[in-house]
């Protein structure tokens, strides 16, 4: 179980706290959605959960223990994070970069031994992305990349997994590729996440529970039909909308009418 | 699919090569002499003319033109990979021009004494090397959180122009014979003359070899980014750190052996990249062994193409380098 105590982070000694006193709960097999406007701090909120970055204060436990009293690799081993955009200085094959996945596994002077590369090629196999193994990244389409760069998290072997904004570069089309995904690698390995995302009917249709965050604070938490309401998504991003339930689907769909003032 | 075993057979491969060339380059000069003849032990040493010229006389040189080769050559590749920028070089950040007003200021001033069989240029050369790499490791960690990249490039290059205008003044300075001779250093120099000045660069130079032997794989997710790093669980400060001591470690203790030989730290590694890929735990070791040979072969043409007149090495490897290395990138393309 990952959490946050009292959690508040500054970029700068005599920055704005991007983080403002945040306290939530990530319980062991939960999809957890994290909803806010540009700039209210759903980034560095999944920085300082994966630990890559501290707290300015609070604590960020992950199984009763603080994040920052544990090493990179320990941390690395439990919690896999997925970035928003992947920029390579060098050319990798998508195996190359599934396998750097098992990194935190692999001591200073060990190679990827059968193993490793089982787990790799599994990653691959989940992500859809098998026939894709042996391609140059850098010449994948924006979501081939994003589905290798999921499958690279996978093969950390991390029973955690936080993703910033995963189907933000995305069409309709591997918007809902990317997002059955990660409700089967939910539902079926059991894989604990976080997302952060601005898509609003992608939450609506797999998080079972959300955390609404406006000016680095937590406005609203708890399960998604309870706090996808009509009011907090104004309170949330000053804009009225409609909230309806999907009659095929059954899930709750999010129609943004205007712009309201603050 | 056997990782290990390719890691192997790449690195043999180069390591063969290298060792060949190392080994052949010493029998080529104005006497030709017989590798078989140089280390037959029957001959006693004082009768063994070939051994004393492929020893004493051609050996020393070929071996700094090894070593400072292998360190440019892997220096550059540790910097490209932690700036995840593919056009730095080791003389990038400053190191080198540091190490050469050191090593203008000892020829200026006339502190060219002996100092246990080492020049004092080398040292003086050495220690300017350390100070530019102190003062850009300050600049680039005086920020809150770690070690900015970003400071460090534009720090190494502000450095890099500030000291070439010292080294500009210092020779304007400097009568006309001291002059030319640093003109000369700045052309690159590998004739060390015996084996003292190696033996001196030697331990700074395994001190950063062996930290270049960790970093491979943390090489390979630095590139990918800083925050993707962290999230594979690399340290990233400490990996920087170690990458840029090290490598300015080399590169400082390499231009006081052979003096700031360009072209090396950057085509070597792209050369090698486009032979074994980007994976630096083949990278690496392959771009020094590749760098040491290139670097030896260089100095080789240098001294018998015009002979008995010798080219300084420095106008070598940019002259069969550079079109060479365009060649291979229209051709790749």
């Amino acid at each position: 179980m990952l959490s946050a105590d009292h959690v508040s982070f500054r970029y700068a000694a005599d920055g704005p706290l991007v983080v403002d006193d945040v306290t939530l709960r990530l319980a062991d097999g939960a999809l957890v959605g994290i909803l806010g406007p540009n700039g209210s701090g759903k980034t560095t909120l999944l920085r300082l959960l994966s630990g890559t970055r501290r707290p300015s204060a609070g604590q960020v436990l992950l199984g009763g223990q603080p994040l920052d009293r544990m090493s990179r690799r320990d941390v690395a081993r439990r919690i896999a994070v997925v970035p928003q955009e992947t920029e390579l200085a060098f050319e990798y094959s998508a195996i190359e970069i599934v396998l750097m996945g098992r990194h935190p596994h692999l001591g200073v002077f060990t190679v990827e031994g059968p193993d490793d590369i089982r787990i790799a090629r599994e990653a691959l196999t989940a992500t859809g992305t098998a026939d894709l193994a042996d391609r140059p990244f850098h010449e994948l389409s924006g979501g081939e990349k994003q589905r290798v760069v999921i499958a690279a998290a996978l093969a950390q072997s991390a029973g955690l997994l936080l993703l910033d904004e995963p189907t933000a570069s995305l069409d309709l089309g591997y918007q809902l590729e990317v997002s059955s995904l990660l409700q089967r690698l939910n539902q079926q390995q059991g894989v604990t996440m976080a997302i952060s995302t601005h898509d609003l009917n992608l939450a609506a249709s797999i998080c079972q529970e959300l955390i609404l965050m406006r000016d680095g604070r937590v406005l609203a938490t708890g399960p998604t039909n309870e706090v996808l309401t009509p009011e907090n998504l104004q309170r949330l991003y000053d804009v009225e909308a409609d909230v309806h339930i999907h009659g095929d689907t059954g899930h709750m769909t999010v129609v943004p009418v205007r712009r309201v003032a603050r | 699919m056997n990782i290990r075993r390719r890691l192997l057979t790449v690195v043999s491969l180069f390591a063969v090569g290298t060792v060949a060339v190392v080994l052949w380059a010493p029998t080529v000069g104005s006497t030709s002499i017989s590798l078989s003849r140089a280390f037959d032990p029957a001959i006693p040493w004082e009768e063994n003319v070939d051994a004393q010229i492929f020893f004493v006389a051609r050996l020393p040189r070929v071996l700094s033109g090894a070593i400072v080769g292998a360190s440019l050559a892997a220096a550059g590749v540790v910097l490209q990979a932690m700036l995840r920028n593919p056009l730095a070089t080791p003389f990038t950040l400053g190191v080198s021009s540091g190490g050469a007003l050191g090593a203008m200021l000892a020829i200026a001033f006339g502190l060219d004494v002996g100092l246990l069989g080492v020049s004092s240029i080398p040292i003086a050369s050495f220690g300017g090397s350390l100070l530019a790499m102190g003062i850009v490791y300050w600049l680039a960690s005086s920020q809150k959180r770690g070690l900015s990249t970003n400071v460090l490039l534009l720090a190494g290059v502000t450095l890099n122009s500030f000291f070439s205008a010292l080294i500009l003044f210092v020779q304007y300075m400097a009568d006309f014979t001291e002059s030319f001779r640093t003109i000369r250093w700045l052309m690159g120099d590998l004739d060390v003359g015996s084996y003292s000045p190696i033996l001196a660069a030697l331990p700074f130079i395994v001190a950063a070899f062996g930290v270049f032997a960790i970093l491979p794989r943390t090489l390979n997710l630095l590139t990918l980014g800083e925050d993707v790093a962290a999230g594979r669980g690399v340290e990233v400060v400490r990996a920087q750190r170690l990458a840029f001591l090290s490598a300015s470690l080399a590169t400082g203790a390499a231009v006081s052996l052979g003096g700031p030989i360009g072209f090396i730290g950057i085509i070597v590694p792209h050369l090698v990249r486009l032979m074994v890929g980007s994976d630096h735990r083949l990278v690496l070791p392959a771009a020094a062994l590749f760098g040491a040979a290139f670097t030896v072969l260089c100095d080789l043409t240098a001294r018998t193409i015009m002979a008995p007149l010798e080219l300084p090495v420095g106008i070598i490897t940019a002259l069969i380098g550079g079109p060479f290395f365009l060649w291979l990138l229209v051709k790749k393309s």
